[in-house]
């Protein structure tokens, strides 16, 4: 939580100023029951009428001036509320996405959705919220105190016992609260959760006329987070009527000590009417500040949610281990090299990678292949640095790939991903992500690679068609085809494909794949193609055949037909049936 | 939707709670008149307190027990209040917030596709969140509020008229300006309500895809996108927030004029003998409880101005066209032979770009059909109106000589076992995936399903077996698994007719093979959908759809297509040159 207040800090001057204007308004209002008494004591006492609208007159001022500091207050607690959430939503944004992957896969997208959401929103009004009235009600609190103090120290005592009384149920119901409602946001995730993954899949549910038992689903969730409202609501409302108990006894209590002191003549009618409205102005404050502290309550448990996320330390452990590597030049005749690489998912018990070594010249094409949960993934991730091999090391250029920077390595690699993801906004927008400033040239040959031109020039508006979210308004083989456009737009030193073209026919394929061969050669770009189609790594320079991720084989098509069996059953199982039809 | 709309359809909400609501309005006004009802009390003990030697001790202790006992009873009704108001708000916003979901399940997908996912969901958490707020704050304060003011004036009058007068007079003003800075703030609130949903569907997408953003280094971009809307956000936020927060300080000095106001006259009252000093010192205290309310009652008008323009948006998305409304019929999926008839259908996504042109096909019962054709061609299109995702624009689509608008889609659905393009699990354990299609399968069933679908051995293996639990983005499975999963979920539900759309595509060929020989024995008999890019599969089809352009170009089986040297006999070419 603390940390949180970092992000107030370009709001200084609010932050202290809002405050101080609202104090400045308190303290005005402190005066008044002064005033009034003076009114009883002096005014009425000496039957002086003047004097009585003088006072009064005195009372309008001070709420003039009230008013001024009140909305210059207002306007400061707003200022940094919002200044507060803007910092903090730019910061936590920032942060998710400087995300590795594996902290990304520990975290999941609807919790952080949340945080970026809903639990900032609560922040913000928390903070505005504390700059108007969280200092205001303590120092009315206490200067009542101590206005009373002034007026006759024996009473005041009572007002002690009082704001005694009050901090521990105040505080009590806090700490009692706070970890209530974090789990009341967790279920609030929960709901999101639904929520989302309903959308993405609301095409399976109908499929499956499941909308009444996702509903039914829904309404489980929503149900468990009414409870968990309530519950904690149970215990919140107990604030108001506590409060209201302790202040109004201790009026009772404090204006029967008044009568003893009255009777023994050291305090008067008029001070204990001062003291009596004292104490109504706290019983004020504090019905506010119980409402307040509800607030206050659920914005520290959202704080500590969000405060969590920034806490999060990305690991660095490997880069200070490479330095010291000295890595030699002659090796640069290859663009990648893995040396005994493993590589275990975090959490996971078995690692997905074993001891893979391969070496692969510039402007070479490798074909990755392999059965379901083989590795191909994971092989083709390492190189792009998404993760980190657990054991082993991967070379880039002869050198570690720990070693280069983040944005360095994602430059020099190209990735199209097995789920093709557009977003919201034009192709060329989308096309243009991986390089902001190509030309119109580039782009068009990226398109005509990819075998996407066509898809452009089918749309009324050209490259300038709006996308909608996840390009759910293009078939499964244009959205793989525009993937792959928007990797070659880059202009990747390191293609990859991972098994991005299983939506696409063989034709269509086959005139990609030539394509990318003409890339290769001429740009020195080296493709890795991961697929499960034989056909479509058949002509690759080098093909990996990997099996429960373990390397089974390497080697062009010609040497794995005859060497490796795992290649020639995948190879049979796609070829032998079409070719014994077509004879 | 004004508010006066949205008024309506929240009291709507708020009626099935009525005797609730009934409750948390007797206790407030006791609460309320009781709390008004101690000052007096109090005012007579300090009457009792005149000066040295002249206070009457009897009289203040009988005073003060009643005190504490109206005390007593004050602190039990609110509470019990404020757990009616829990309850009330609690559970409106959870109905409001089933009844969207339940709404979203019926809305069509040609509205729902080219929506942004995070537009939805900001509606049905953040703003549903923010009425919640409001409404409780509504509940506890406005009631308690106005019967506050009644009650007060009621015992003001009682005690004096004619400084209940000036009290009167005063605070229309108050009103006034809560009412001016509440009108004038509401659309401040809906903008902001706006910029919230545009930025939460930002962070949906881009926090939902972060792998792919990373993939690009796009962090940057995203991070100036985001930027720009969150500066944007910090902008009508702070023009909303302050505009209404003028309204508690301008409520608050009214309110210190009234006791200005009320001291004044008061104390002039008191110099002519009309009032005692206990009176006034009630009277005062009147002054500040009864003004209160109003600084209270402003406040909660603005926080209602946000719940409500928040309220708004939701009950828009509620009030979205559903589906075309559904035929009472029902095909049951046990006597549906699998005739399949598309007569004349004609269909686009935009009008402005026609996609299918009166397309017809007849497919007899226990056929295969093969549909092949270039990417983009409209095969995923013509699934979408099978399967009534979407509804023809022109033409008919008949099962066993039924018009499936005729029918309910549910029933439509049930008569279709379907594999689509991208795995689509759900965040449930394996079994409960598995046992979509049929709920009511015995676990041998379900374990035979997925041996079917060569499944069963890879779940074995995963530590917690069938009750795993396919968890969202995880690298837990591979989507070749995932796909197996899916195929299982088919071998079981075992629907008369199926709908496979490039269903093998991440399945590595040795897997495929087996699954192959699977879905041989389960299609025969069963009407089949196939797209596929293999020709294996599409070899043995007894009708070929070639599709291009939304049209059918070519129909009939391998070897007449072949014979017919047209655009098939080039794609199969293409395969294996």
């Amino acid at each position: 939580m603390k940390r949180l207040f970092v992000y107030l800090k370009n709001y200084k001057k609010e932050t202290v100023l809002g405050p101080l204007f609202k104090l400045l308004e308190a303290s005005f209002e402190l005066i008044v029951p002064l005033v009034v008494a003076a009114v009883i004591d002096t005014g009425i006492g000496n039957h002086d009428k003047v004097y009585i609208t003088k006072m009064c007159g005195v009372m309008v001022l001070l709420g003039v001036v009230g008013l001024i500091s009140s909305i210059t207050a207002q306007y400061f607690a707003a200022k940094a509320a919002t200044g507060f959430a803007k910092e903090l939503r730019d910061g936590l944004f920032e942060k998710i996405q400087g995300f590795s992957f594996t902290t990304l896969d520990s975290l999941g997208s609807s919790s952080l959705i949340t945080r970026m959401t809903s639990d900032i929103n609560r922040l913000q009004s928390g903070v505005n919220m504390v700059l108007r009235l969280f200092l205001r009600s303590p120092f009315i609190v206490f200067g009542a105190m101590v206005m009373a103090f002034t007026i006759d120290v024996t009473t005041a005592f009572v007002f002690l016992g009082v704001i005694l009384l009050l901090s521990v149920i105040v505080f009590g119901i806090m700490m009692l609260t706070i970890p209530l409602y974090k789990k009341v946001q967790q279920s609030l995730d929960s709901i999101l959760s639904i929520t989302r993954e309903n959308l993405s899949g609301i095409r399976l549910i109908r499929a499956f006329s499941k909308e009444n038992w996702e509903i039914r689903r829904f309404s489980a969730r929503n149900q468990e987070y009414t409870k968990a409202q309530l519950y904690v609501g149970k215990i919140s409302a107990l604030m108001n009527p506590l409060t209201f108990v302790t202040i109004n006894i201790g009026i009772v209590v404090l204006i029967y000590v008044g009568s003893i002191r009255v009777n023994q003549g050291t305090l008067t009618q008029g001070q204990v009417v001062a003291l009596y409205n004292y104490m109504s102005q706290i019983l004020v404050e504090l019905i506010k500040l119980a409402n307040l502290i509800i607030t206050i309550t659920k914005a520290v448990a959202s704080g500590d949610r969000v405060a969590d996320i920034l806490q999060i330390e990305e690991p660095k452990g490997n880069k200070v281990m490479s330095q010291q590597t000295n890595w030699d030049h002659g090796d640069r005749e290859y663009k990648v090299e893995f040396q005994q690489v493993e590589f275990t998912y975090q959490g996971a018990g078995d690692s997905s990678l074993k001891d893979i070594s391969f070496k692969v010249r510039p402007g070479d094409m490798v074909g990755i292949i392999g059965g379901t949960g083989s590795g191909k993934s994971s092989l083709v991730h390492l190189i792009c640095g998404f993760y980190s091999a657990s054991k082993g090391k991967i070379l880039i250029d002869g050198k570690d790939v720990n070693q280069y920077d983040e944005k360095s390595l994602r430059n020099l690699c190209g990735i199209v991903l097995q789920k093709n993801v557009l977003f919201h906004g034009t192709i060329e927008e989308n096309l243009r992500w991986g390089k902001e400033d190509a030309t119109l040239e580039e782009i068009q040959a990226a398109l005509e690679t990819a075998q996407a031109r066509e898809i452009v020039e089918g749309k009324p508006q050209k490259r300038k068609t709006m996308l909608s979210q996840g390009g759910k308004n293009l078939s499964g083989g244009q959205r793989q085809r525009l993937c792959i456009a928007r990797a070659l737009v880059k202009n990747p030193e390191i293609l990859i494909l991972d098994d991005a073209t299983s939506a696409l026919d063989y034709a269509t394929e086959a005139k990609l794949r030539a394509g990318l061969k003409e890339l290769a050669k001429n740009k020195a770009m080296t493709i890795f193609i991961v697929s499960q189609r034989t056909a479509s790594i058949m002509q690759a320079d080098k093909i990996i055949v990997l099996d429960e991720g373990n390397m089974v084989g390497m080697g062009t098509h010609q040497e794995l037909i005859k060497s490796c069996e795992m290649y020639q059953e995948i190879y049979n199982s796609q070829f032998k049936k079409g070719e014994d039809n077509e004879q | 939707m004004n508010s006066r709309e949205t008024t309506k359809k929240i009291f709507a909400y708020v009626r099935k709670y009525g005797i609730f609501v009934f409750f948390s309005f007797v206790l407030a006004a006791i609460s309320a008149l009781l709390s008004l009802y101690i000052p007096i009390l109090i005012g007579n003990v300090i009457d009792n307190i005149v000066g040295e030697n002249q206070v009457n001790f009897h009289q203040i202790h009988s005073i003060s027990i009643r005190i504490v006992i109206f005390i007593g009873i004050t602190a039990l009704s609110q509470w019990v209040m404020n757990l009616c108001n829990n309850k009330i708000t609690y559970h409106v916003v959870r109905d409001i917030r089933e009844d969207a979901f339940s709404h979203l399940q019926n809305l069509p997908l040609s509205y729902l596709d080219p929506k942004p996912q995070g537009e939805i969901v900001s509606k049905m958490i953040a703003d549903v969140e923010q009425l919640s707020e409001g409404l409780l704050l509504g509940f506890t304060q406005l009631f308690t509020g106005v019967v506050t003011i009644l009650g007060t004036l009621a015992f003001m009058v009682s005690l004096n008229p004619r400084i209940t007068l000036v009290v009167v007079c005063i605070t229309p003003l108050s009103l006034f300006v809560a009412g001016f800075i509440a009108r004038n703030t509401y659309h401040l609130f809906r903008v902001q309500s706006e910029t919230k949903g545009e930025q939460t569907s930002l962070i949906d997408e881009m926090i939902g895809n972060q792998k792919v953003v990373k993939a690009f280094s796009r962090e940057e971009k995203v991070i100036e996108q985001f930027r720009e809307i969150n500066e944007r956000l910090t902008k009508c936020s702070l023009k909303a927030i302050f505009f209404s927060s003028i309204t508690n300080p301008s409520t608050r000095f009214i309110n210190g004029l009234v006791y200005t106001g009320v001291g004044f006259a008061g104390a002039m009252a008191v110099l002519n003998g009309n009032l005692t000093v206990g009176m006034l010192s009630c009277f005062l205290s009147y002054a500040n409880q009864y003004t209160k309310p109003f600084n209270e009652i402003s406040g909660v008008i603005t926080e209602l101005q946000n719940a409500f323009a928040c309220a708004g948006r939701v009950f828009e998305f509620m009030e979205e066209e559903e589906q075309i409304p559904e035929k009472e019929a029902v095909l049951l999926s046990d006597q549906v032979k699998g005739m399949v008839e598309i007569k004349n259908v004609s269909f686009s996504y935009d009008k402005e770009k026609p996609l299918l042109k009166h397309l017809s096909l007849k497919v007899k019962p226990g056929q295969r059909v093969a549909i092949v054709g270039p990417t983009g061609c409209g095969k995923t299109t013509l699934i979408n109106l099978l399967m009534r995702f979407y509804d023809v624009d022109e033409g008919k689509i008949l099962i066993d000589g039924v018009d499936i608008q005729e029918i309910t889609r549910k029933s439509l659905r049930s008569c279709y076992g379907m594999v689509l393009q991208e795995t689509n699990l759900r965040n449930a354990t394996i079994r409960d995936n598995l046992l979509e299609g049929k709920p009511d399968a015995t676990e041998e069933e379900m374990i035979a399903a997925a041996k079917m679908a060569y499944a069963d051995g890879f779940i074995r293996r995963l530590p917690q077996g069938y009750d795993t639990v396919v968890k969202e983005g995880a690298e837990g499975l591979s989507d070749g698994q995932k796909q197996l999963l899916c195929i299982a979920r088919i071998m079981l539900s075992k629907p008369p007719m199926l709908i496979l759309d490039e269903a093998t595509s991440s399945i590595d060929t040795r897997t495929e093979m087996k699954i192959q020989s699977a879905f041989e024995k389960m299609m025969v008999g069963r009407t089949s959908f196939i797209v596929a890019h293999r020709l294996s599969t599409i070899k043995e089809a007894d009708v070929i759809l070639v599709m291009k352009d939304g049209n059918i170009i070519e129909q009939g089986n391998h070897e007449e297509l072949l014979g017919k040297k047209g655009f098939y006999y080039q794609l199969y070419e293409s395969q294996y040159q």
